[in-house]
Formats: C-alpha cells, structure tokens, sequence
C-alpha cells in the first residue's frame, strides 16, 4: 500500500460546503480518521459532527493532521493547495474540477518548494481498501489486495475496480491523478511508489488521450519498474483539437493520441488492453502467469 | 474559449502587440468605408473560428475601396469551408478590413503551456505561415523555445534569445523582443491557452507586425474575465454543443449513429471506444458529470435524441456519486416525458445498482438492459444497425 493508510489523519478544506461535508462523512464511514475541517472564518464551530478550523495550520497543531482533502471551489482552490502545503501537512489531495490552469502552474511551483505532495486537482482522490479513503471514489466497490491502480479518470477507474473485485482480484492502492493539464503527482512519481511497495505485485495503469504522461510512464516502466503493468488508454475514437470532459483530454497538434501512447506503453513492455470491457481479465490472466 | 481574429487583434493592440491597422464590417458599405479611410491597397478577411481561411478562398485582396466592397459582398453570408470547419461550412458574419502589409519574411511567434514541465512555453520558428505541427514533425530544429518562468514569467533575455533567433537584427530585434514580452504579458494577463502570430511578419518598411493572430482562452478562468467572455461568439458553435453547456453537460457531437450517455469523462471516452470495438460509431461525447440530477439526466436524453443521425442510445453509468437509483428515476422520466422513439440500452453498476435495475424491469418501458459495458455495446450496436 502507498500514501494513505490507517495512520493517515485528514482534514477536510472547504467541509462547510455541500460535496465536501458528505464526502467527509463517506470517508469516516469507511473508518479513515477525519479530524475536522477548515473554513476561514468558521473555526470554532462544528459542522455536521466535524470541528471546524480557520486555517489548515490550527488542524495540524491540535489534531496532527497529515492528509488534506480540498473541496475548495475553484476560484480559491489553489490558494488552498498552498495554504495546506505551507501548513506541513504532506499529503495534499484537491478533488476540486475547474481549476485555471495558470493558478496551478504556481502553486505547483510553490510546492515545489516545500516537501508535500499533490494528488489531483480534478481527481477521485486515493484509497488504500481495508486503511483509508480519502476522496469521492465508492468504496464498497475495493477489495484488499496486491494490484496497484493509477488513472487520470474517476468512474473509469471505477469500472477497473469493480471489474478486478468481481473476480476476486484485490487492490493495495488505487490512485486517481486527475485529468487537468497540471497535476501534482504523475504516473510516473505512482509507478516509482507501486515498485517500491512489496504489497503491489502488479500495476494496473489507466491513461488517456492529451498530453504526455503516457509516454513518460512507458520510459519509465522500460528503464526501472520490475512488475507487470496492465494498461488501457481511453480516447481511442476521440476526434482531435476537442477537450473531451477533461480540461487536459485533448489531442492538440496531432500529438497525445491514444495510439501514440499505446505503442510507447507497448514497447516499454506493459500489456495493452483494447477494450475498457477487459481489463480485469487481463490483469487477472497477468497475475495468473506472471 | 476561441475569439476571432479581429477581437484578437484588438486584445494584442492593447498590450502594445504591433497588428495592421485596420477595422471590421458586417456589411460591404462599412467595408468600402474602412478601406477608404485606410487608403491603398487593402485585405478583406472573412471571420470565423477556424483556419485555412486563405486556401478556402476567405482572404481577399483589395486595389480600392469599390474591391474591398465587392469582396465583403462575395464573402459575408457565404458558408466557408475550410479543413476546419465542419462539413457544411461556417457563415461569414464579419469581414475584417486591413491595410495590406508588404512582406519582406514570414515568421512564428506563440505562447501555450507546455504540460510536461507545468509552466509556459514560448515558441518562435522562422518557418512562419506553414502549420506549426507540420515544421515540428518535419524539421523540429526550426523550432525554438524559451520556458517562462511559473511565477516570474518571461525575462528580457529569453525575449531577446527569440528575437535573435527569428533572424531579426537592430531595431527589429528590440521590436520583436518587445512583441514576445507583450504577447506573453497578454497570454497571462488574459488567461489564454494559446495565443498565436502566425505570420509574425517583417514588412519591406521594416515594421514586425502580427498579420495573423489566434487567441483561445482558458474556460475555467473565464469567471475573472467578464470583457473576454463579452467576446464569445455563439453562432460559430453548433446549436446543441450550445445547449448542452447552458445544463453544464459536457457534450461533443461526432458523425456516427450510437448516441452515447456516460458519467465520467474517462468512461464516456472509453465507451465510445467500446462503441467502435463492437463495430458501431458513436453519435457522440456525453459526460453528464459525477452528480447529475434527474433534471440533468432528462435534458442530456432530450439532446441525444433530438440529434438526427442517433439510430440507439447507450447509456453507460457506474454509479459512485451518482447513484442507480436516481439515474434510473431520472431515464424514466425523461422517457416518459420524451417518448420512446429509440431503442435504448442501459447498462448501470455500483452504488444501488439493485434498486435501480428493479425500478427499470418495474417501469413497464421497452429499455434493453446489459449486463456488463462489453455486452450494452454488442446490444446498441445491433439495434442501430436494425434501425437504419
């Protein structure tokens, strides 16, 4: 398992708003330790069960929080990636769709400066089956086990889960990255975590069309990872020069085709999947042989 | 978002980017009047938002003010039909009418975001008026770049390094840095994804001016930009792509006859793929979003159907956010208030999903459900073909 598990305690950024109260309440029911939730301007007072701070620097000192969870509505959400980071904590997780581009090329560069991470923006957010929930995703759906997911979509990777679950297939990580032109942690910096991790036998990598994510996993697979990796890259049928849903899904140039990334993860040795019907059984015909 | 060139030029002048002086008509008289008060020879530009425009016959060159008349008459109200555009063409509205500028070298100057480093990247090549894509794929060393820097943006030097690198010398050098900075100050200002001189030109009097110029912005920073959304141009977009944003449903219209509904963009896309797997064509891009209401569900069924060449409908959701139950509330509705004049085929999994199969088989409506994505895909493709 990597990045969240039962020690991980989140705060809840934006908790007084509509998705960010339920969801803090779906991840507590899954049993991840939810301190509380930060609204400037609220602190002091609770909100559906949950301690409210003004800032993220007051949860880390009274409640230890390490994980933070951003439901902040666009327009503030990077100042809330920030102001997390700048708190300590090290894991930043934005769920947050709709981010300008241009407010994430700084605070990415602000981060870079500090030592958390950044999951997302515009991501299902990550669970760890049997620790920790922390994001939007169903968890009912997960399984614990030994397959590694990492994906820049959100039901998509639903579809996975449920598809390796219903054969019995566990996960020790599933990891949403988000679908925006900028995003904190890539495929490659996961791909680098799943090796390391002795719990992940095997890789499950879901990308698609825009960009060139893809490309740098396949180099990076080739060159360091050691376990199998299933991969299945969306958009196959895509029309180019048009944003499909996610602001960073888009074929620009005639580069970030899903053939393209196809044949560089081909290549680099992960098995391809052509239909989103079949990837469970190919993971599972993976684990069988490998 | 995409404006026109007009709009863009203006936004560029006021960032002391050098453009041809010039003004737009939407009729032949307003034309023969700018051309008149511009003297000599002039350009008449057809405005539309997509390129290709001078092959397609949409640029014009004009001797007097009684040409330039005559060219505005030809093209507005005229489908023009570009490798851009769809099929049938987009009508001109607006012609642009510019002093026409005598050219001594064609250059390419833009600013976009280079994802794989996070940050802004500047690229000049002195292959101008050619396809970007084709002189990166042919000869890329033609191409070069300066990064911005994420919070410090573009520095003198790296302007000066472009300019010199265009091959300009002197005073054009100066201009031509100052041009790189300005452009890059607008691009950030204005919150632009692309902002494109393409030409960038040297006129035979020495001037660099930008003779083409292509701005699209950043739709998710549109709220703090009330002056670049006044600019948005519906009549360039298609009728139901429009109607689709005004719900927030994220809809693209493609040329096949399987109408596609999904939640999720990673699975709308893959479905579609799963679509042309099975040996159909999607109608379309549906993504109705993680929460969608019933309402949402019930507009985003009433845009399928309401598209000619959709023969059957797919409905594709795993259910997370959004739950079965209320998905199906919602499809029974639409169905009861639209009628049923497609066959459709529902495939749902997750949250509810019991529920929500049980209200579909209670509903007493002629829906086909699947059992997993591989099967609602053989299903739909099979009633679209029957169908036809």
């Amino acid at each position: 398992m990597i990045l969240v598990d039962k020690r991980t305690r989140v705060v809840v950024p934006g908790i007084t708003g509509r998705e960010g109260a339920f969801h803090a309440a779906r991840c507590k029911d899954y049993g991840t330790t939810v301190v509380g939730g930060v609204t400037p301007g609220k602190g002091g007072t609770t909100h559906e069960g949950f301690p409210v701070w003004n800032t993220v620097a007051e949860a880390v000192a009274t409640e230890g929080a390490t994980c933070a969870l951003i439901f902040v509505p666009p327009a503030a959400a990077a100042d809330a990636i920030m102001e997390a980071a700048a708190a300590g904590v090290p894991l930043v997780v934005c769920i947050t769709e709709g981010i300008p581009v241009a407010d994430m090329v700084r605070a990415k560069e602000f981060l870079s400066r500090t030592t958390s991470r950044l999951v997302g923006p515009n991501c299902p957010g990550l669970i760890t089956p049997g620790q920790a929930k922390v994001g939007i995703m169903p968890g009912h759906i997960h399984r614990e086990g030994h397959v590694g997911v990492v994906s820049r979509s959100g039901t998509l990777t639903y579809e996975v889960v449920h598809q390796l679950t219903t054969r019995g297939i566990g996960q020790s990580t599933c990891v949403g990255i988000g679908g925006d032109p900028v995003t904190g942690t890539s495929f490659v910096d996961v791909l680098r975590l799943f090796n390391d991790d002795p719990e992940t036998h095997a890789i499950m990598l879901i990308g698609e069309i825009g960009g060139s994510a893809e490309e740098e996993a396949a180099a990076f697979i080739r060159a360091h990872v050691r376990k199998p990796v299933v991969a299945f890259i969306a958009g196959q049928t895509a029309p180019p020069g048009r944003r499909m849903g996610h602001a960073g899904a888009i074929i620009a140039g005639g580069r970030g085709t899903a053939a393209e990334k196809m044949r560089a993860l081909e290549a680099a040795g992960a098995r391809l999947v052509p239909s989103p019907a079949d990837m469970g059984k190919q993971v599972a015909a993976t684990l069988g042989t490998a | 978002m995409k404006i026109h060139e007009y709009q863009a030029k203006a936004l560029l002048r006021e960032f002391g980017v050098a453009v041809p002086r010039g003004d737009v008509a939407d009729s032949p008289e307003r034309a023969h009047e700018i051309a008149r008060a511009l003297g000599g020879r002039v350009v008449v530009k057809a405005q539309v938002h997509a390129g290709g425009r001078g092959k397609a016959g949409g640029i014009q060159l004009a001797e007097s003010p009684a040409a330039a008349e005559a060219a505005a008459k030809q093209l507005l109200g005229m489908r023009l039909r570009t490798p851009q555009t769809p099929p049938e063409g987009i009508e001109v509205r607006r012609v642009l009418v510019e002093e026409a500028s005598p050219v001594r070298a064609e250059l390419y100057l833009a600013v976009t975001l280079d994802r794989a480093r996070s940050t802004e990247v500047v690229m000049a090549s002195q292959a101008g008026g050619m396809e970007i894509e084709e002189v990166a794929a042919r000869s890329p060393e033609k191409i070069l770049r300066e990064w911005a820097h994420p919070a410090l943006g573009l520095q003198p030097f790296q302007a000066r390094r472009l300019a010199f690198g265009l091959g300009l010398a002197g005073e054009q050098q100066k201009a031509g840095g100052t041009l790189a900075q300005n452009l890059f100050a607008c691009y950030r200002a204005k919150d632009c994804s692309l902002a494109e001189l393409n030409p960038l030109v040297v006129t035979t009097d020495g001037r660099v001016l930008a003779l083409d110029a292509k701005l699209t912005f950043d739709d998710n920073a549109l709220f703090r930009h009330p002056d670049v959304t006044a600019l948005r141009d519906v009549h360039e977009e298609l009728p139901l792509d429009v109607e689709a944003s005004r719900y927030g449903l994220n809809y693209i219209k493609l040329d096949g006859s399987v109408g596609c509904m999904v939640n999720g963009a990673g699975l709308a896309m893959a479905t579609m793929d799963i679509v042309q797997l099975a040996g159909g064509e999607p109608a379309n891009f549906l993504d109705v979003g993680g929460g969608a209401s019933p309402e949402q569900i019930e507009n985003a069924f009433r845009i399928l159907s309401s598209d000619p060449s959709v023969k059957a409908v797919f409905i594709n959701v795993f259910g997370g956010i959004l739950r079965c139950d209320r998905l199906a509330a919602g499809v029974i509705a639409a169905v009861r208030k639209l009628g049923l004049k497609l066959p459709v085929v529902v495939r749902m999994e997750g949250t509810n999903v019991e529920l929500g199969r049980k209200m579909l088989a209670e509903s007493g409506l002629a829906l086909t459900t699947a059992t997993d994505m591989g099967d609602g895909a053989q299903k739909v493709v099979e009633l679209a073909r029957a169908a036809r």
